[in-house]
C-alpha cells in the first residue's frame, strides 16, 4: 500500500470556525456564554421573534481584524451581511447572517512546518464573520429532538485556506498554529473538544504530476486537532482505495467516527441546499477605517511566531526553547514579565523550562496559577548572576521556599537561610590557603603538570567554606594560586 | 356622542372637563357601533382603560405627555408588548408579544393610549386588504369598497372616529392607497426615518411605518414623535428629527410633476381633473410648475414584486411551525412540520410571494431578476434625485381611482398595479404623503400624493399644509361628512 500512496499526491484545504470570546452575541445583547442553562441565553431577538432586528456588535469586526492582521491578509474597507437561508430546527430565523461575497479579510497565508521540520506558506482565501446556529440535541430524549438556542447568534469566524496541505501532518502543524494564534488574540478559546473551534477537511488525492484536482470530499465532525489529522488518513487511504480498485469518487460530505476512526457518507453535494445568499437589508455596510485598522494593530499583543524568532534570533535560544516558550500565551508573557527586569535571557528560559514547569507538571496547574510572581523569579535570577547564591542552591534550597512564601524576597530567603554565597576575596584566599596547607602533595602533584587535581581541590575548598564560597571566582583565584 | 376625529376633537373635550377614560369610551362605543366595518381584530379594552386611569393620574400631576388623549390603533404587524399579535395571518395562531415596537415605545412615552389591533392584509401583502386570514375590511364610506391596503384597518378606524390615529406600515403604498381610499392622511416617512423594531417584516429595504390620521396637524406630530434613532434598528438614521408639527407654512416652491403619471391610461377621469386643477391652483398661488419625464413607470412595479418578494421569502422563513405560531397537527418529523405548518398558516398571497421571492433568489435565476431588479432601483434613485435636485417635491395622484368595489379586482396582477403610483417612494426611499384632495362622481374621495427629498418631512408637511389652503380656498372642498 505505502508503494501505491507514494504514486499519491493528497491535497487538502481546511475551514475552521472559531466561536468568537465576546461579552454578547453577534448580533443582539444576548450574553455569550458556554455551560449557561440550555435556552437562557436567548431573548426575543436571539429567538427570531416576529419585528426583531439584528445590531452589529462590533467587537466581532475587531476580532475578525485582529486575526487578518495576524496572517497577513488584506482588510475590506467595507462590510457587507448576507443571508444564508435554510431551514433547519436549530435556525430560529430561517437563516444566517454571515458575509458571502464581501469577506473581511482576504489573502494572507499562515507558516507551518511540513514532515521534514521545513516551513511552508498555507495560503489563505478568507476569514469572514457569521453568526452560529442553535444546538440540536439527539441523545437526550428518546422521542424528540431537543433544541438549545443558547449558541444561536455566537459570532464566529470563518477561516479558509486554499487547497494548500500536501499531507495530515501540515493541516496538524496549521490547526496548532491557528489555535495558538486565536488564544494569543484573545479571540476563541480553542477548544475543540467543546465545539468552540471547529474544523472541516477538504480531501482530495491525485496521481502525482496531475494538473487537476481529484473529487473533493468533505470531512466533518472532528473534535480535536488529533483527530483531524486521523480523519485526514483515514480518507486519503479509503479514497486512493476506492480509485485503486477502478471506483469513482463523488463530491460528497463525510462524518468521523472517532470511537470507529472511519468515516461515514453524510449526504452527497448534489442534493445541498441552494442557500439562496442575498444581501441583508437589516444591518447597513459598515466602513472600517485605517485609522480604526491601526488603532486595532497598536492593541494588538505580541505574536507567537514574532516571539520565536526574536528568542532565536536575538536571544539565541534553541528552538526547541523557544517553541516552548511561546507556545503558550500565558508562559511567554510570563517569561517576558521576567525579561523585564533582567537580561539574563538563557538562565530565565532555563528556570521557565526546568523548576518552573516540574513544579507546575507535578501539581497539575496552568502558569496562571504559579504563584511566584515574575518579579521574584527575576530577582532569583539576578542574585544568581550576582554571585550571591550558586544555581544549585537556588533551585533546591531558595525556589521551594519562595513556593511555600510568594511574598519573601528570594535575596531575604537566602539570608535568612544562611546561603549567601562569600565572594569576598580574603576570606577566598583564606580558604585556599587552608586547602593548600592540608593538601600539599596535591599541591605539588599539580605543579607538575596534574590539572586536573583542580578539581578536588575545589571539592575541598567548599567543603571548608561550608558550600558558600563562590564557586566561581573561587575556582579562578584556586587556579591562580597553584600557578604561582 | 359626539365625534373625535382629530387629538384637536379629544384635547377640546378634555378642556371641558372629560376624562381620559370618558374619551376612551366614547372610541370604544365608536368600535362597537362599526364592528361590521372588520378593521379591528382585538379590542384592548382592559389595558387601555387602565392606561387612561393612569394617565388621568398624571394629569392630575400635570405631568402627562404629548400625546395625553390621542388613542392609537395599531396595524396587526407592529408589536405590543404582552399583546397578541397576528400580522393578520393564521401561522402567528396564539402568539403574544415579549416586546413593544421602538414606535409604539415612543408613543406611549408620551402618554399616548393604544385601544387595540387592526386588521389588514396578511404579511402586509395586498392592495385592498382582502387577503387577511380574518377576513376583509369593509370602507365605511361605502361597505361594498375595499378600504385600500394593505393598511386597510387603520384607514377604516380613523376614517370611522373608532381612534384617533392608527399606525400602519407602508411597502408599496399599504399606508397611502388606504389613506386615499378613506378620505384620510397618510405618511411614510424617509426609509430609516422611524425605527422598524417591533416591526413585523415584509420587506426590510421598503417597509416603514407611519401615521393614519384626520387630520395634518395629527399626522406630522405623530411622526415627529416616532422618527429618530433607535439602537435597535441598525438601518435607522441618526439625523436629527424637527419639528413637523409646527406646520410653518411655505414660500413659492418649485414642484414637479410626472407627465408619465399624469397621462396614464390607468388613471380614472375624475383623478385626472383634480390633479389638473390642483396644478393649476398651485400654479396661480404663485409655485412654479416643472412637467418633468419618468419613463420608467413599468419598471417599477415589476421590480418591486422581485425585490419585496425575495425579502419577504427570507423574512418569513422564521414562521415554520417550529418555535412558535401554528403548527400542523398532521406532521410527521421534521419536513413535514416545515411543509404542511406553512401550508397551512399561510394564506394563498403569502404562498405567492413567498414563491415568487425563493425563485427570483434561486440560482440560475438570480441575476436574471434580482440583480436586474435592485439595477432597476438604483436607477430610479438616481433619476428621482436628479428630479428633486431642481425640484422641492413630486406631485402625483395617490392612486389611479378611487375605492374599488370588494371582490372587484380578482386577478393578482391588476391588484398589483393599484401599487403604480406609491411604488415610487418606498423604492427610492423618499418620504411621501397622501391628503385627501377631492371626490369624484361617485362620492368617493382619492388622494393627492406629495414626495419629498429624503429626510425633508418638515418641507413636505409645510407643504402639504399650503395644499390644504389651496383645497379651502380654490379647490373643491372635500366636505368633512358624506
Amino acid at each position: 500500500m505505502s508503494e501505491i500512496r507514494d504514486t499519491y499526491e493528497v491535497v487538502i484545504g481546511l475551514e475552521v470556525h472559531a466561536q468568537m470570546l465576546t461579552k454578547s452575541k453577534a448580533y443582539s445583547n444576548d450574553k455569550n456564554e458556554y455551560g449557561s442553562v440550555p435556552n437562557t441565553n436567548v431573548s426575543a431577538v436571539t429567538l427570531g421573534h416576529p419585528g426583531t432586528l439584528p445590531v452589529m456588535n462590533k467587537k466581532t469586526i475587531e476580532n475578525a481584524i485582529k486575526l487578518g492582521l495576524a496572517l497577513h491578509c488584506d482588510i475590506a474597507e467595507n462590510q457587507y451581511f448576507a443571508r444564508k437561508n435554510y431551514f433547519y430546527p436549530d435556525l430560529p430565523k430561517g437563516y444566517q447572517i454571515t458575509q458571502d461575497l464581501t469577506p473581511i479579510c482576504t489573502g494572507g497565508y499562515a507558516i507551518v512546518k511540513d514532515e521534514n521540520e521545513n516551513e511552508k506558506k498555507i495560503g489563505l482565501t478568507r476569514i469572514h464573520m457569521e453568526e452560529d446556529a442553535g444546538k440540536s440535541i439527539h441523545d437526550i430524549d428518546v422521542k424528540d429532538t431537543l433544541v438549545d438556542l443558547n449558541r444561536a447568534g455566537v459570532p464566529l469566524l470563518e477561516i479558509v485556506t486554499e487547497p494548500d496541505f500536501r499531507s495530515s501532518t501540515e493541516a496538524y502543524n496549521y490547526l496548532t498554529e491557528i489555535r495558538k494564534l486565536v488564544r494569543y488574540l484573545d479571540i476563541c478559546d480553542g477548544n475543540m473538544e467543546e465545539g468552540s473551534m471547529r474544523c472541516d477537511a477538504n480531501v482530495s488525492v491525485r496521481k502525482i504530476g496531475a494538473t487537476e484536482f481529484g473529487t473533493k470530499i468533505e470531512v466533518k465532525n472532528m473534535n480535536s486537532i488529533r483527530n483531524v489529522q486521523r480523519a485526514i488518513e483515514f480518507e486519503i487511504t479509503r479514497q486512493i482505495e476506492v480509485l485503486e480498485n477502478g471506483g469513482e469518487l463523488f463530491m460528497e460530505t463525510r462524518q468521523y467516527d472517532a470511537l470507529k476512526n472511519i468515516t461515514i457518507a453524510m449526504r452527497s453535494k448534489e442534493a445541498a441546499n441552494d442557500y439562496r445568499y442575498f444581501p441583508e437589508p437589516d444591518l447597513t455596510p459598515l466602513k472600517v477605517t485605517v485609522n480604526q485598522i491601526d488603532a486595532i494593530k497598536a492593541e494588538m499583543p505580541a505574536l507567537p511566531r514574532d516571539l520565536f524568532l526574536r528568542y532565536t534570533n536575538e536571544f539565541k535560544l534553541s528552538e526547541y526553547d523557544a517553541y516552548n516558550l511561546t507556545d503558550n500565551k500565558s508562559i511567554a508573557l510570563y517569561y517576558e514579565s521576567i525579561l523585564k527586569r533582567t537580561k539574563e535571557y538563557k538562565l530565565a528560559a532555563n528556570w521557565m523550562m526546568g523548576d518552573i514547569k516540574s513544579y507546575l507538571n507535578s501539581q497539575g496547574k496552568e502558569m496562571e496559577e504559579f504563584p511566584i510572581s515574575a518579579e521574584k523569579i527575576a530577582d532569583l535570577i539576578s542574585i544568581i548572576q550576582e554571585g550571591k547564591i550558586s544555581n544549585t542552591v537556588a533551585s533546591q534550597k531558595v525556589f521551594p521556599e519562595m513556593l511555600n512564601a510568594p511574598e519573601k524576597s528570594p535575596l531575604a530567603i537566602a539570608e535568612s537561610m544562611n546561603l549567601i554565597q562569600d565572594s569576598n576575596e580574603d576570606s577566598i584566599l583564606g580558604f585556599i590557603a587552608e586547602v593548600m596547607k592540608q593538601h600539599p602533595e596535591e599541591v605539588t602533584r599539580y605543579k607538575n603538570g596534574e590539572k586536573q587535581l583542580t578539581g578536588f581541590l575545589m571539592g575541598q575548598l567548599m567543603k571548608i567554606s561550608k558550600g558558600k564560597a563562590d564557586p566561581k571566582s573561587a575556582n579562578q583565584m584556586l587556579r591562580n594560586e597553584l600557578e604561582k | 356622542m359626539m365625534d373625535l376625529r382629530t387629538f384637536a376633537d379629544v384635547k377640546a373635550k378634555l378642556t371641558n372637563g372629560s376624562s381620559l377614560v370618558d374619551i376612551v369610551q366614547v372610541y370604544l362605543g365608536k368600535i362597537q357601533e362599526n364592528q361590521d366595518l372588520n378593521a379591528f381584530l382585538e379590542v384592548f379594552e382592559t389595558s387601555a382603560l387602565e392606561q387612561a386611569k393612569r394617565i388621568d393620574q398624571k394629569r392630575a400631576e400635570g405631568k402627562a405627555g404629548r400625546l395625553t388623549g390621542m388613542v392609537i390603533g395599531l396595524k396587526d404587524n407592529i408589536c405590543f408588548k404582552d399583546h397578541k399579535i397576528s400580522a393578520s395571518s393564521k401561522i402567528l395562531e396564539g402568539f403574544t408579544s415579549l416586546y413593544s415596537a421602538t414606535a409604539v415605545e415612543r408613543l406611549l412615552a408620551e402618554d399616548a393610549i393604544i385601544i387595540g389591533r387592526l386588521n389588514c392584509d396578511e404579511f402586509a401583502m395586498g392592495s385592498s386588504n382582502e387577503n387577511s386570514a380574518f377576513g376583509p375590511v369593509k370602507n365605511p364610506l361605502n361597505k361594498d369598497l375595499v378600504p385600500g391596503g394593505s393598511s386597510g384597518g387603520s384607514a377604516a378606524a380613523v376614517a370611522s372616529g373608532m381612534c384617533t390615529a392608527a399606525l400602519g406600515s407602508d411597502t408599496g403604498g399599504s399606508i397611502r392607497q388606504p389613506a386615499s381610499f378613506t378620505g384620510t392622511f397618510g405618511s411614510k416617512p424617509t426609509y430609516g426615518r422611524i425605527s422598524r423594531y417591533g416591526l413585523i417584516a415584509y420587506a426590510s429595504s421598503f417597509d416603514q411605518i407611519g401615521p393614519f390620521t384626520n387630520s395634518l396637524e395629527d399626522n406630522a406630530l405623530l411622526m415627529e414623535i416616532m422618527a429618530g434613532k433607535d439602537e435597535m434598528d441598525s438601518t435607522s438614521s441618526s439625523k436629527p428629527v424637527d419639528d413637523y408639527s409646527s406646520l410653518v407654512p411655505v414660500g413659492k416652491n418649485t414642484i414637479a410633476v410626472i407627465e408619465d403619471c399624469l397621462n396614464h391610461t390607468g388613471i380614472a377621469a375624475d383623478v385626472k381633473a383634480k390633479m389638473d386643477e390642483t396644478i393649476e391652483a398651485l400654479k396661480e398661488a404663485g409655485h412654479t410648475i416643472k412637467m418633468v419625464r419618468f419613463p420608467y413607470l413599468d419598471y417599477m412595479v415589476p421590480a418591486y414584486y422581485v425585490l419585496t418578494t425575495a425579502e419577504a421569502s427570507s423574512n418569513l422563513s422564521r414562521f415554520d411551525g417550529v418555535h412558535f405560531g401554528h403548527r400542523s397537527m398532521e406532521a410527521q418529523g421534521v419536513e413535514q412540520t416545515y411543509k404542511k405548518s406553512r401550508s397551512e398558516g399561510f394564506g394563498p398571497e403569502v404562498q405567492r410571494r413567498i414563491m415568487a421571492g425563493t425563485f427570483v433568489l434561486s440560482q440560475g435565476y438570480y441575476d436574471a431578476y434580482y440583480t436586474k431588479a435592485q439595477k432597476v432601483r438604483a436607477v430610479l434613485k438616481n433619476k428621482t434625485d436628479e428630479i428633486l435636485k431642481s425640484a422641492d417635491f413630486i406631485l402625483m395622484p395617490t392612486t389611479p381611482s378611487s375605492a374599488f368595489a370588494i371582490g372587484g379586482v380578482s386577478d393578482p396582477i391588476q391588484m398589483y398595479l393599484q401599487d403604480i403610483f406609491t411604488v415610487h417612494a418606498n423604492l427610492t426611499g423618499n418620504p411621501a404623503i397622501s391628503l385627501p384632495i377631492g371626490k369624484d362622481k361617485k362620492g368617493l374621495p382619492f388622494g393627492v400624493q406629495i414626495m419629498a427629498r429624503n429626510f425633508e418631512e418638515k418641507a413636505m408637511f409645510n407643504f402639504s399644509q399650503s395644499i390644504l389652503e389651496l383645497r379651502a380656498n380654490s379647490i373643491q372642498p372635500l366636505s368633512k361628512n358624506n
